[in-house]
Formats: C-alpha cells, sequence, structure tokens
C-alpha cells in the first residue's frame, strides 16, 4: 500500500501495530492490551485525519496509484459477463477509452470510461487515461448503439484531461467531445454517469452528461485542474493547493451547487482501502439510479435531462 | 543413410498417374506445424501450436456454430445466370459448372436458420472455394432474402465474410450487389435487428465495401486478411512497402474497425453473449 503525505501518520501506526503482532507472536509477552490501544488510536487518528480532509488532499486520493479504476468497477459489476467493444470505426481504437455490454444483474448496461494504466508500461498503453478524439467517437459510437437497442448508459469517469496533442487537434478534439456532449442531452436510454476518481474539464463532460450524475467521496471534478489552474492564474504550480480550495471540486461543493446530483460513500481512507466495498456502493448507486429512470418515457427523460442542464448557472437578470 | 531408399531401379511414372499420399490425413499449417486432420477438424480447424485458423466453408461454420448441426437451408437451389455472356479464359457459364463440380456447391454464399446454443440464428456464410467467394447477383440475392427471413422472423443475422470481392463475371450487376445488401441491412437496423458481422480469411473488395463493415458489431477471426484493395494493389499502385501486418484483423481492431477478434473456439459463446447483452435477455451459459 503507499501512502500519501497526509497519511503517514497512519502508516507509522500500522507499523506499530504490525510489529506490536510480531512480537506477540514470536515472544511469550502479552501485548494484547498494546495492540489494542494503538489499534484504538490507529481509528482515532484515521478518523481524525479524513473526517478534515482539505481539497487538494482529495484530489490527491483521487489519484492514489492503488485507487480502483475503471475496468477494476466494469469487472466487479458484471464478472464474467462484460463484453468489451473496441473501435470508432474511422481511425484508431483508443486505449484510453474503454467500453462494452454488461449485466448487473438481469439488466445488460453499456459501460463506457476512460482507463488509466496501474505501472509504468500500462500507463503509456492507456496513455495517462487522456483520450484522443476517437476515443470519443468510440463513446458516441456504443452510445448510439445502446441507445438503438434500448440499453441503459454507464459512464466512469477517470481523466486528467483529454490529451492535448498534435494529431488530437488534427483530427478534431473539440468537434469530438462537443458532439458527444450535444448526442448525449438528446440520447433516448437512461445514461449514469459515475465520476470514480478524476473529473477534468471537457474531457469529462464528453462522456459527462447524464440524466444521474454521482460523484464517488474523494474525487474531484471542474473546469480544470488544480495544478493548471495554479499555473494559469497564479504563473505558478505551487499555489495548487490553493486552486484547489478555490475551484470548490470536491463532491460535496459540486452537490452544493448542484452540478451533479449525489454523492457515493468510499470507505473510510478512501476507495482503494476496501474496494469490495467501494464496488458494491457503485453498484447500489448504479441500480437504484437505473430504478428511477427507467420507467420513463424517452421523451420524458431527454425533456429532465434538458431541463437539468438548462438550469445551470449563476447570474444577475 | 536415406530413411527411404527407393530399390526400384528406372521408375518413370507419368505426373498424371503419380499417387499422392491419401488425401487429408495430415495438414501443414503455413508456419510448417503437421497435424493429424482429425485433430484439426475437433480442434475447431485452428492449428493447436500455431494458432493457423484454416480456410474453411459453409458446411463447417454451420457445424461450429448451430447447435448438433442442424439448420434449414434457405433459397438452396438459386442459381448464377450468364447475363453478359462473359468471357475470359473460360466461358462464365462453365467456370460456373466447374466451380460446381469441383465444391459440390451452387454458388459462393448459403444461408440458414437454425438454433444456435438454443435460440434462433440466421448465418449467410460465403464459400472461398466458389470462384474466390465472389459476389455476384445470387450472393446478393441470397443475403438479401436471409436478411428478409430475419426482419420477418425477427430473428438475429450474422454474415460470415470470406471473399476476394465482387464477381467480375457479372460485372456492373455485381456491384449493385453492394447497395442491395447494404439497404437490406439499413431496414434491419430500422428494425432494430442485430446484425453480427464476422470477417473470416479474406475479406477483401466489395465485401468489406457493403456488409461485412456494417455490422452492429464487426468482429474477425485471428490473423485475417481484411481490406477494400488487396495488398498487392496497394503496393503496385503506390510504390509503398507496406507496414508488418497490414490489413490483418488486428491491424483493423487498432485501426478502429473491429469490436474484437474471437478464436474459432469462443465464436459461438461470443456472439450468443453479445446478443444476449444488446436484446436484454438472460444470458445463456
Amino acid at each position: 500500500m503507499e501512502y500519501l503525505e497526509f497519511e503517514l501518520p497512519i502508516k507509522e501506526l500500522e507499523e506499530q501495530l504490525d510489529k506490536c503482532q510480531i512480537i506477540g507472536q514470536e515472544s511469550d509477552v502479552d501485548v494484547t492490551e498494546t495492540c489494542k490501544q494503538i489499534e484504538k488510536k490507529l481509528a482515532e487518528t484515521k478518523k481524525e485525519i479524513y473526517k478534515n480532509l482539505t481539497a487538494w488532499q482529495r484530489v490527491q486520493l483521487s489519484r492514489h496509484p492503488n485507487r480502483p479504476y475503471t475496468l477494476d468497477h466494469i469487472n466487479a459489476l458484471c464478472g464474467e459477463s462484460f463484453l468489451e467493444l473496441h473501435g470508432d470505426r474511422n481511425v484508431k481504437d483508443d486505449k484510453a477509452m474503454i467500453g462494452g455490454l454488461g449485466k448487473i444483474g438481469d439488466q445488460s448496461y453499456m459501460f463506457i470510461g476512460q482507463q488509466k494504466g496501474f505501472n509504468t508500461k500500462t500507463r503509456q498503453y492507456r496513455n495517462f487515461g487522456m483520450s484522443n478524439p476517437e476515443g470519443y467517437r468510440k463513446a458516441l459510437r456504443l452510445m448510439k448503439s445502446a441507445e438503438k437497442f434500448g440499453i441503459p448508459v454507464v459512464t466512469l469517469i477517470d481523466t486528467p484531461g483529454a490529451y492535448p496533442g498534435l494529431e488530437a487537434e488534427e483530427r478534431g478534439q473539440g468537434e469530438a467531445i462537443a458532439r458527444n456532449i450535444l448526442e448525449m442531452t438528446r440520447l433516448k436510454v437512461p445514461i449514469i454517469t459515475v465520476i470514480i476518481g478524476e473529473g477534468a474539464s471537457g474531457g469529462a463532460l464528453g462522456i459527462g452528461v447524464g440524466d444521474k450524475v454521482l460523484m464517488l467521496e474523494n474525487t474531484w471534478y471542474s473546469v480544470i485542474s488544480p495544478e493548471s489552474c495554479s499555473s494559469i492564474l497564479w504563473r505558478s504550480w505551487e499555489y495548487k493547493e490553493q486552486a484547489a480550495e478555490a475551484l470548490k471540486l470536491t463532491a460535496k461543493d459540486m452537490k452544493r451547487m448542484k452540478l451533479v446530483d449525489q454523492i457515493v460513500k468510499e470507505p473510510l481512507g478512501g476507495a482503494h482501502t476496501d474496494k469490495e466495498k467501494t464496488f458494491l456502493a457503485v453498484k447500489d448507486a448504479i441500480v437504484k439510479s437505473y430504478e428511477e429512470l427507467k420507467n420513463l418515457s424517452p421523451k420524458e427523460l431527454v425533456k429532465q435531462r434538458m431541463d437539468k442542464y438548462a438550469d445551470m448557472g449563476v447570474y444577475k437578470d | 543413410m536415406a530413411w527411404f531408399k527407393r530399390k526400384d531401379k528406372g521408375i518413370q511414372t507419368s505426373t498424371e498417374e503419380k499417387k499422392d499420399t491419401p488425401k487429408g490425413l495430415w495438414y501443414k499449417s503455413p508456419t510448417g506445424k503437421i497435424i493429424d486432420t482429425k485433430e484439426l477438424e475437433q480442434n475447431f480447424y485452428v492449428s493447436p501450436e500455431d494458432g493457423y485458423h484454416v480456410r474453411i466453408g459453409s458446411r463447417e461454420y454451420f457445424e461450429i456454430l448451430f447447435d448438433d448441426n442442424k439448420f434449414r437451408e434457405l433459397d438452396a437451389n438459386l442459381g448464377s445466370r450468364d447475363p453478359l455472356k462473359f468471357e475470359d479464359t473460360k466461358k462464365y457459364p462453365e467456370r460456373l459448372k466447374a466451380a460446381q463440380a469441383k465444391t459440390k456447391l451452387k454458388d459462393a454464399v448459403r444461408t440458414a436458420v437454425g438454433k444456435s446454443m438454443g435460440k434462433d440464428l440466421v448465418i449467410a456464410c460465403m464459400d472461398f472455394t466458389f470462384i474466390g467467394g465472389s459476389m455476384g447477383s445470387v450472393v446478393g440475392e441470397k443475403i438479401a432474402r436471409a436478411a428478409d427471413y430475419a426482419l420477418k422472423k425477427k430473428i438475429p443475422f450474422m454474415i460470415i465474410s470470406k471473399s476476394g470481392g465482387a464477381r467480375m463475371m457479372e460485372a456492373a450487376y455485381s456491384l449493385m450487389q453492394l447497395a442491395k445488401t447494404s439497404a437490406k441491412l439499413a431496414q434491419l437496423a430500422e428494425a432494430k435487428i442485430p446484425y453480427i458481422s464476422l470477417c473470416t480469411d479474406p475479406t477483401t473488395g466489395g465485401t468489406t465495401a457493403s456488409f461485412a463493415m456494417l455490422g452492429d458489431i464487426n468482429i474477425a477471426e485471428p490473423g485475417a486478411l481484411i481490406g477494400f484493395a488487396g495488398p498487392r494493389v496497394v503496393r503496385d499502385t503506390t510504390g509503398q512497402e507496406l507496414p508488418d501486418g497490414f490489413q490483418t484483423s488486428e491491424f483493423l481492431l487498432e485501426h478502429g474497425f473491429l469490436d474484437f477478434i474471437s478464436h474459432r473456439k469462443d465464436l459461438k459463446h461470443k456472439i450468443n453473449l453479445y446478443i444476449d447483452l444488446i436484446k436484454n435477455q438472460p444470458l445463456r451459459s
């Protein structure tokens, strides 16, 4: 397990606990009481730390290297029933954007999401979860296919942004994202969106227009990453923590601003500390959301979505 | 010492009279792996050592995909005519007759309906052995009629492509089969009947410019040649050396044209899994 800087007190206590247990096993000294005390302290420390997370700390948790990624979620949700589908039928199969059909219970869903890698090699293979236009076009193709057959769409968002590359621009990164946003506003099947990690800007919204938009507790979603914001507005990367606060990018903030619909609670310490529990919470949230949406006619569904997005924004009249 | 030593002298059998080893006991794959044909058959006609997918025809695909090899063939008697009185090194009718005699097939596609994993499926499967799996009026009409059948009965539809392209002997009639089959698939799409396109070795020319690339999912067998213009034509026209693996299934997957590549042994399971998922019906296992 890897620890973030603010988690170091936890690391220390966990190491102490390990040592204590080893001593107990290897000698006749009764350590039960000592171990208990450390455990208690550990629980308190965890509570203390995770209760008062700053925005920047949540950003760090959302990028935790042990955090479950899109395919981890899908495999946990669907098991053997997941059938991955590839390609935009145009130029490429984008490895940073995955998709396919799978079942939760008896219901089929079309899953779409950005995929990150878990080591240097796979991170490169997945382009760090940054899609090219072909990724967005693949996502749209799959959504259209789901719409054709009346299958609800679930998108899982985890991206540091759409890929800012030369070829991405040549092939129309902006156009691809714009097209997706437009098409998603009028898709005739339910769309459930879950932000499972990073939700960076247009790269996230390109698969993120939904009837229900859910955010895992320790994720962020905004118009820009705190680092880039800092570098643009403060002219230095040093102010990322301030930027994170200022952007109001946490799940709690986004819910309060009514820009997302619901927060999905994570286990204490973040999604990666108890993946099974996280998967169950996500599954539960998806199934409940679908229950609320499934009886709406396509017309009602689109109207409701339309109204929701038309309502966003703050201004003086 | 040689393993086989010729004892008799002065043997001069003419080529015509030479006896081959009994046909069909062994199969040698392009990488040189040798396999007993019985074993090959049991392994879905895939060479077990190198995974080479041997070219097979409608007979074998029907056997692989239909439960207990039970199916009803559709329009089995549709046959070609010779509207252009076409003649190259051979007259077209003669070529047809020769192909029919050699392959025991009526033309380059067979269409059938049967149960696959317990549910109805309509399959149109091309036969490359019949004039290179070329698409003329008969192929177009049989595919169109099979699509009609799938439409009427609301049964998922699958085309297994294995073709060199359009049939030159029927010239522009052949070309128009691209439009005819594509139009039928559009009707199928409007009725929301799932259509699966399987590209096998080779899927080239007119087939890729029509039904082979129009599936709700396009899938392929490993290592198949799939492309519009054949590699030789591309090389000769452009003068460019072609990259390794150009126009293989893997190349197409990388370039976004295939949903996935399936080993032949997984084919039946995977297409039925797709059908269950997209139709939102319980999974068959």
